[in-house]
């Protein structure tokens, strides 16, 4: 038996390990770089055809009676409009559902009550957008929305707003609920010792505290809600073409929906030059719109996380 | 709750009434309010599953194993769902089979390797970005890369299930990275110190015991990942998923459909609900809702059940 000479390296240990530790690090750093790829390649997507239909698209065209991408005329206000609409009534619907649910869950439910109530939130969470999208046009059009405004078109962007506020319910629920548990107990227990009710505390102290969060959840909602797509493009009541409106009774085309519109003309993706294009840049201003609204909410979110 | 109760009038405690107010009814009204939104949110989801359940129920009702084995058809009464089915089905596959080891891989990057430097901030709020990208956009990067891409087109087939399966990939792969890197972050530090005490190196502590450890949080994240992109229609809109009437019949084991045209169940539902004919855009679209349902359901119960398991256990 001989005698082994010992070392620094002996303790780092054998040579292929030390290959084989390396080699999974660059394996892994690669897979993360994958994330960055995939940005990369949306910007490039969307990039070069883009400033295609912005180099070539007749700017009078832009401005005219509505949204007829074949016909060549591509009223921006048309489609704006339409997102601006369906995105408010979203909110409307979402935001006070959302927000009230999180409290409920947050601040006055038994730990019993939140294992049976929370279910709801995450199962209506996974329901697909096109259920959504069909229960907005065979339910909230006909039985909700007709029966208040007897004006109301069959399909119209009102219910495909309330659609999409359903949609985002859950969303907001859970960022604020996040939200509301960062909130330290401590400030809770101090409300409740200077003598304020539960009511006042979660109104004055709790809601107050979390506000950043909740703005955040309020943003991020509405970033879904300008992003969402299947429910207006079935329960928007427009093919592929709409005239410019600003009456949420009317049948109406959302960015999104327009772009899913452009793309299922025919089967397969393709057609002629400009109506092509105006897919992209309609898809780019979709993409700053809600990558600006994501920062923002990020940065909320972030602070939250910093105070408490 | 904490407020002071008065056991007795008139004993010692009674001192006690002077600070009690009387009723709370704004306090009463204001957590009833909060509930009443709670259970609307509630009616509002049964009341959705009731209407497709009603809408559904003739098919469902009396031919439904013929509605799961027929392809799309002309006529409401002969139409089925085979091949949405069948596209959905590989559309999942493909999707998990690219997205999870590259979210997972991901994921133990971020958590285990990278230290906080300017690189892994970046590569973290990309990710958190990505993640509010809306699907129609992802729709657009399919096209642009994975249908007419030089070379990659070529290889996916064009409007093929590989190609949406590719796209529906990188939609779900923040979510993946996210619930993984979550669930990591879950893991003990000590637990991680134990095996480097040992003479384990970094590699073996992940391999063997992080990833086990936290391998129920990061299946809920990819159980819930592959259900989101079993819904998605708006992506294969775009990259041009068949939706009128399709000839194909392929075998369900026939793998080779992976690079032919290609449809799937959301497609299938949001090409009938826009049909005019009653048929199609009630009975017809209905029940599809319900198979499409079922599925994600089943996927996200198996999700939140795992999850429960998996945070008794960390309590017990």
């Amino acid at each position: 038996m001989t005698t082994t000479a010992w070392d620094i390296s002996t303790l780092r240990g054998d040579v292929r390990r030390q290959r084989k530790e390396r080699r999974v690090k660059v394996i892994m750093s690669a897979a993360a770089s994958a994330s960055i790829l995939v940005s990369v390649l949306i910007i490039y997507s969307l990039v070069l055809e883009a400033l295609a239909f912005i180099l070539e698209v007749d700017y009078a065209t832009l401005i005219d009676i509505g949204w007829f991408p074949r016909r060549g005329i591509f009223d921006l206000r048309t489609i704006v409009a339409a997102t601006l609409i369906v995105t408010m009534i979203a909110m409307v619907v979402a935001a006070p559902l959302g927000l009230a649910a999180a409290v409920y869950l947050s601040e006055y439910a038994a730990p019993r009550t939140r294992k049976i109530l929370k279910p709801v939130l995450e199962i209506l969470a996974g329901v697909p957008s096109v259920v959504l999208g069909y229960f907005a046009l065979r339910f909230i059009a006909p039985n909700i929305i007709t029966n208040l405004f007897s004006s109301a078109k069959p399909a119209n962007l009102a219910a495909a707003g309330v659609g999409v506020g359903l949609l985002t319910i859950p969303l907001i629920a859970s960022i604020a609920e996040d939200a509301l548990t960062a909130v330290p107990r401590s400030l809770r227990e101090a409300s409740s010792g200077l003598g304020a009710r539960k009511k006042t505390t979660t109104l004055r102290i709790v809601l107050p505290a979390a506000i950043s969060g909740l703005t955040a959840a309020f943003i991020v909602a509405t970033s879904r809600a300008i992003g969402e797509t299947m429910v207006v493009y079935i329960a928007g009541g427009a093919a592929d073409s709409a005239i410019q409106t600003y009456n949420p009774l009317e049948p109406g085309l959302t960015m999104t929906a327009a772009m899913a519109s452009v793309a299922s003309g025919t089967d397969n993706v393709a057609g002629m030059g400009l109506t092509f294009q105006s897919l992209f840049f309609v898809g780019f201003l979709l993409f700053l719109m809600t990558m600006t609204m994501n920062l923002i909410a990020d940065r909320f979110v972030r602070r939250f996380r910093q105070e408490y | 709750m904490a407020t002071p109760t008065v056991t007795k009038a008139g004993t010692d405690v009674d001192i006690l009434s002077g600070l009690r107010r009387k009723s709370d009814i704004g306090g009463v009204l204001f957590r009833w309010l909060l509930l009443g939104s709670l259970l609307f949110t509630l009616v509002v989801l049964v009341v959705l599953l009731g209407q497709v359940l009603i809408d559904g129920w003739p098919i469902l009702g009396s031919r439904l194993g013929d509605f799961l084995s027929t392809g799309l058809g002309s006529k409401p009464e002969t139409s089925g769902i085979v091949q949405g089915l069948r596209g959905t089905f590989y559309l999942c596959l493909i999707t998990a089979v690219v997205a999870f080891p590259l979210g997972i891989a991901s994921a133990i990057y971020l958590e285990e390797y990278a230290t906080r430097g300017k690189f892994a901030t970046f590569i973290d709020l990309n990710i958190r970005n990505l993640a509010g990208v809306p699907s129609v956009v992802y729709g657009i990067l399919g096209l642009t890369i994975f249908v007419k891409g030089p070379g990659i087109g070529a290889i996916t087939g064009g409007s093929t299930p590989f190609a949406a399966g590719l796209t529906l990939a990188c939609l779900v792969l923040p979510v993946v990275i996210i619930t993984s890197a979550e669930a990591i972050r879950g893991v003990p530090t000590q637990l991680r110190e134990a095996g480097v005490g040992v003479g384990a190196t970094k590699w073996q502590v992940i391999k063997d015991h992080v990833l086990p450890y936290a391998a129920p949080g990061i299946l809920t994240g990819t159980l819930l990942s592959v259900a989101r992109a079993a819904g998605e229609a708006a992506p294969l809109i775009l990259i041009g998923s068949v939706t009128g009437f399709m000839s194909g019949h392929p075998a369900w084991w026939d793998v080779g459909q992976v690079r032919e045209s290609f449809t799937a169940m959301p497609i299938v539902i949001t090409a009938w609900a826009r049909q005019p004919q009653e048929g199609f855009k009630v009975d017809n679209a209905a029940a599809a809702i319900v198979i499409l349902i079922l599925f994600v359901l089943l996927l996200n119960s198996a999700a939140v059940v795992l999850r429960n398991r998996f945070e008794k256990r960390r309590e017990g």
